[in-house]
């Protein structure tokens, strides 16, 4: 068979000529005619029981058409069937500052705004909880009746004998590592654009990386059927999560439009983004690993508290995360997992790209590097030591179908010039190394429903235009472009042959959404299938026209052709009319659901952590610190992503770099910054994510394991390479100045004061390292 | 509200509007002049999402008052190029994966055609140093700098009048 000129071909996005010229459009671009303007009244409280709100004010000034409060939207939701504790606007409690309390819509922002001071509440202020571990131990005042000592949820996992191989361990380290809050700070704030329709229907815009989660939930906050609801997601500005669960104003919009009969918008501003959250949480991880004298990683054991805000979100699933993926990237034959997600009166935090793994896999390679010291060997030589030997399943029932982590290792250390750096460079420079390794989506779905995670439908008329009918989000991460390849590529036509019709509940079938890197996997499998089904209708009509096999024709090149007798050959346009004939169009689906066999062990919380296929990354990190000021200036970050394959190159490479900038951000500069309960940088000029200026050169290496499942052999690349940088700049800083800094983020002054301390104690050779004792 | 009656030229074209006194003009682009492209990413000035060209300067709108600018030409990402064209530092951004979500791309096509204008062939350090006051959240910056660097060589093969390089690169 020929070349392919559309799979491992670098691609324009398909969307970028909108984009480019400003005529793409996302929600808050969208107005039609005689559209409200929706605002919401958030708590000035951290915790606090709503006694009544007196609305009769507000309702009172002219312009003001709705108004609605917690009874307006009394039916409790959340992402997770365990977590229904949430309500779009609060109904008894307000539970941290910025929680919802009442929503306005008006003829102008003005009048929405001005109706909003004139709402009256009746607060009664509560005990609050700021702090996880205080609030773990808390005895009364809890956050939610059903909470007790405000425990979301606790996990405890235990694979081999972990305790046991740690007192057999030549090396043993335990240290505390902590993690501030991050916020996706996804360009574009949230907007939702409700449209009460003339028959009482439902229309919302929205910009959501899960079109289906809201449609369910709209249907069941506005007790409608959701056959009477459209959700439709245009351009969505961002999400790396923040989009991945129904935001309060996504509901709040459909409920004022139901009350007003007209259409709301509600646009978040920055600071309402900040405080909508659902980013990633506070964690605290106490680890311990044991190693032998050759490198071998015999346990880890690790305790990882979560301050997962105010309601549950997705908090159980990022703590099982948390744990689940201390496996599927090394081979460590005895884990002890702890996981606490504990409730504050904070924001709430949810998924971020990288989804709980980030934080730990930060502790894991930090504490990693520092055994490597001990034991004296190459820190990429205890990673290439504890690879794993895959196909495998792991010892917490994780199945590993690829593997190209190895061969990261390698491109990085040969790419960075690392043999010739490590531990050589002047006093005041280093190199540091990490690995990490993420999900191609999960093989469970949080719905807990056995229907497929994604359906596709191809249609083809008799003009021969293909098009592709798909629940799939496009959210900037090139998954229209990818679903146009699969299909173009299994039809052997043109990719502007195919039209795409994406992410609108009334046309197109259900995708889970986009959210832990599972569209290229299953979008891309199910596009995959569809063609083929659509393929062979149409290699019926041709074998018949053209007296031959269906076995023997393929498609390439705009037509269908004989692999025995290249002559016999039909133009892909007359193929379609003549398997059209005397029918109408030509149609057909394909869907994707992970094989049993990927779907994980039996134990509690097991269904968190499996995925049909986990993609790798190593990194080297190359920093100069600066010993007066204790600056860290970041060089270099040469990041090598196994893919499995990669589709496009150029969406591939912007995704991987994508997530190192992202995980460059919260190792050096990104934190929010809490004061009981109140944001004190909820802007993006106190939230400092990286500008040009803070963003070294970063260079990316892919690497492709070829994947037995992925669509052509891919798998992620949209979040695996995030955590890996972080790890990678913390051991980089310890190549250099010999100093390990376990709080991110690691700033100038972290760095400065753990310098000094470590002069203080100039006889110690453990840089630094608080608790490390090797024995 | 009062309004008062002001006149704008957008993107070539000389506009009348009645807008009251205080509204920002990217406001008026947005829910008068429907021009939406350029977008509001921040509450503070600081994501540079909104900026237009003011007289060939990139300038933030969201803190621009639009009566301020009537003698002014402006210029936002849909008059970058003439109709049914691409500017190359548009073809580039499109080509070398500058836009992944997009949202901030209108504010960094302006920064970067204000750049281009003034100065056709920037070094690295110059490109970086015009980029900073945007901010993307996806790309990482990288494929940014090469969107430019494939318009600066565009912008020259058109120059030169070479449209034979000019396919050849595109």
């Amino acid at each position: 068979m020929s070349a392919s000129t559309i799979i491992g071909k670098s691609i324009p996005l398909a969307d970028a000529p909108g984009k480019v010229t400003g005529k793409g459009k996302y929600t808050d671009d969208l107005s039609v005619a005689g559209m409200l303007h929706g605002r919401i009244l958030h708590s000035p409280h951290a915790h606090a029981r709503i006694r009544s709100i007196n609305t009769s004010r507000a309702e009172a000034l002219p312009g003001v058409k709705a108004i609605v409060t917690g009874k307006d939207a009394s039916m409790p939701y959340g992402v997770l069937p365990i977590g229904h504790d949430e309500c779009a606007l609060s109904v008894d409690k307000a539970r941290y500052i910025g929680d919802n309390i009442a929503a306005v819509a008006a003829t102008t922002p003005e009048i929405a705004e001005q109706a909003l001071r004139l709402i009256e509440v009746d607060y009664e202020p509560l005990p609050a909880y700021f702090d996880p571990l205080t609030s773990m131990e808390s005895k009364d005042n809890w956050i939610h009746d059903t909470k007790p000592n405000n425990i979301e949820k606790e996990y405890h996992h235990e694979f081999g004998a972990p305790e046991a191989a740690l007192a057999s361990s030549d090396f043993v380290r335990e240290e505390r590592y902590y993690a501030g809050e991050i916020n996706h700070a996804a360009m574009e704030p949230h907007s939702t654009l409700a449209i009460w329709e003339p028959d009482n229907r439902l229309t919302v815009y929205s910009s959501t990386q899960v079109p289906y989660y809201l449609h369910r939930t709209l249907g069941e906050v506005c007790e409608m059927p959701m056959s009477q609801i459209r959700v439709i997601k245009p351009l969505v500005g961002g999400g790396f999560g923040g989009k991945s669960e129904v935001i309060p104003l996504e509901i709040t919009a459909g409920v004022l439009a139901k009350k007003a009969r007209q259409a709301v918008k509600i646009t978040y501003t920055r600071e309402e983004v900040f405080y909508a959250h659902r980013g990633r949480p506070i964690t605290i991880i106490e680890m311990k690993m044991g190693i032998s004298r050759e490198g071998k990683i015999n346990t880890v054991l690790a305790r990882v508290i979560q301050d997962g805000g105010a309601y549950c979100g997705y908090g159980p699933v990022t703590v099982l995360y948390s744990g689940a993926l201390l496996g599927a990237i090394y081979d460590i034959p005895n884990i002890r997992y702890d996981g606490y997600r504990v409730l504050t009166n904070k924001p709430v935090c949810g998924a971020m790209r990288g989804h709980g793994t980030v934080n730990v896999r930060f502790a894991f390679e930090a504490l990693l590097d520092a055994l490597a010291h001990d034991v004296k060997l190459d820190p990429a030589d205890v990673r290439r030591i504890n690879l794993l030997k895959a196909p495998c399943v792991t010892v917490n029932g994780l199945r590993v179908t690829s593997y190209g982590l190895p061969e990261c290792v390698e491109k990085v250390v040969e790419r960075s010039g690392w043999n010739q750096k490590r531990g050589k460079l002047p006093y005041g420079r280093g190199v540091g190394i990490a690995c990490s390794h993420y999900v191609s989506g999960a093989a469970n779905p949080v719905t807990r429903s056995n229907m497929p995670h994604t359906t596709v439908h191809l249609k083809i008329d008799r003009d021969g235009a293909v098009t592709l009918y798909t629940g799939a989000s496009e959210i900037g991460q090139g998954s229209d472009t990818m679903q146009i390849q699969m299909i173009a590529e299994t039809l052997g036509v043109n990719m502007n042959r195919v039209k795409i019709i994406a992410a609108d509940t009334e046309l197109t079938p259900v995708d889970l959404g986009s959210y832990s890197s599972r569209v290229t996997f299953m979008a891309g499998n199910a596009c995959i299938e569809a063609a083929k089904n659509m393929r062979a209708q149409i290699y019926a009509a041709v074998a018949k026209r053209l007296n031959c096999e269906v076995a023997e024709l393929e498609s390439r090149g705009e037509e269908i052709v004989s692999s025995k007798n290249p002559e016999l050959k039909m133009s892909f346009d007359k193929a379609v009319v003549a398997a059209i004939d005397f029918r109408g169009a030509l149609v057909a689906s394909g869907a994707y659901t992970p094989p049993e066999e990927s779907r994980g062990g039996k134990f509690k919380g097991a269904g968190v952590g499996p995925s049909p296929s986990y993609s790798y990354s190593a990194q080297v990190v190359e920093v100069s610190v600066d010993t007066d000021t204790g600056h860290v200036h970041v060089h270099k970050i040469v990041a090598a992503h196994d893919c499995g394959r990669a589709l496009n190159p150029l969406a591939v490479e912007g995704q991987v770099i994508g997530s190192v900038y992202m995980g460059l951000g919260q190792a050096l500069q990104e934190e929010m910054v809490w004061n009981n309960g109140r944001l004190m940088n909820p802007t993006l000029l106190e939230y400092r994510i990286p500008t040009t200026l803070e963003t070294p050169e970063i260079e990316c290496i892919i690497v492709e394991s070829n994947d037995p499942e992925g669509p052509f052999g891919a798998k992620e690349a949209g979040e695996g390479s995030l955590a890996a940088t972080i790890p990678a700049v913390a051991n980089a800083i310890y190549d250099a100045v010999g100093v390990r800094i376990n709080t991110l983020p690691i700033t100038a002054e972290k760095v400065l004061a753990a310098l000094q301390e470590k002069k203080r104690k100039s006889n110690g050779n453990d840089g630094g390292s608080i608790n490390g004792a090797a024995r | 509200m009062e309004k008062e009656l002001i006149q704008l030229t957008v993107n070539g074209e000389k506009r009348e509007l009645a807008v009251p006194a205080h509204k920002l003009l990217l406001d008026v682009l947005r829910e008068d002049l429907g021009l939406t492209g350029s977008k509001r990413g921040c509450d503070d000035s600081s994501c540079g999402a909104c900026a237009v060209m003011i007289d060939g300067v990139p300038m933030l709108s969201c803190v621009a008052i639009a009566s301020c600018y009537q003698e002014s030409s402006i210029t936002t990402v849909e008059g970058i190029a003439q109709p049914g064209t691409l500017d190359p530092v548009q073809s580039g951004w499109a080509d070398a994966g500058g836009s992944q979500c997009g949202f901030c791309s209108p504010g960094f096509l302006i920064s970067a055609k204000a750049l281009l204008d003034r100065n056709p062939n920037p070094t690295h350090e110059e490109i970086r140093d015009a980029l900073s006051s945007n901010l993307c959240r996806c790309t990482g910056y990288m494929q940014i700098y090469e969107a430019v660097k494939l318009a600066i060589e565009r912008g020259k093969a058109i120059r030169a009048g070479d449209r034979a390089l000019a396919e050849r690169s595109s």
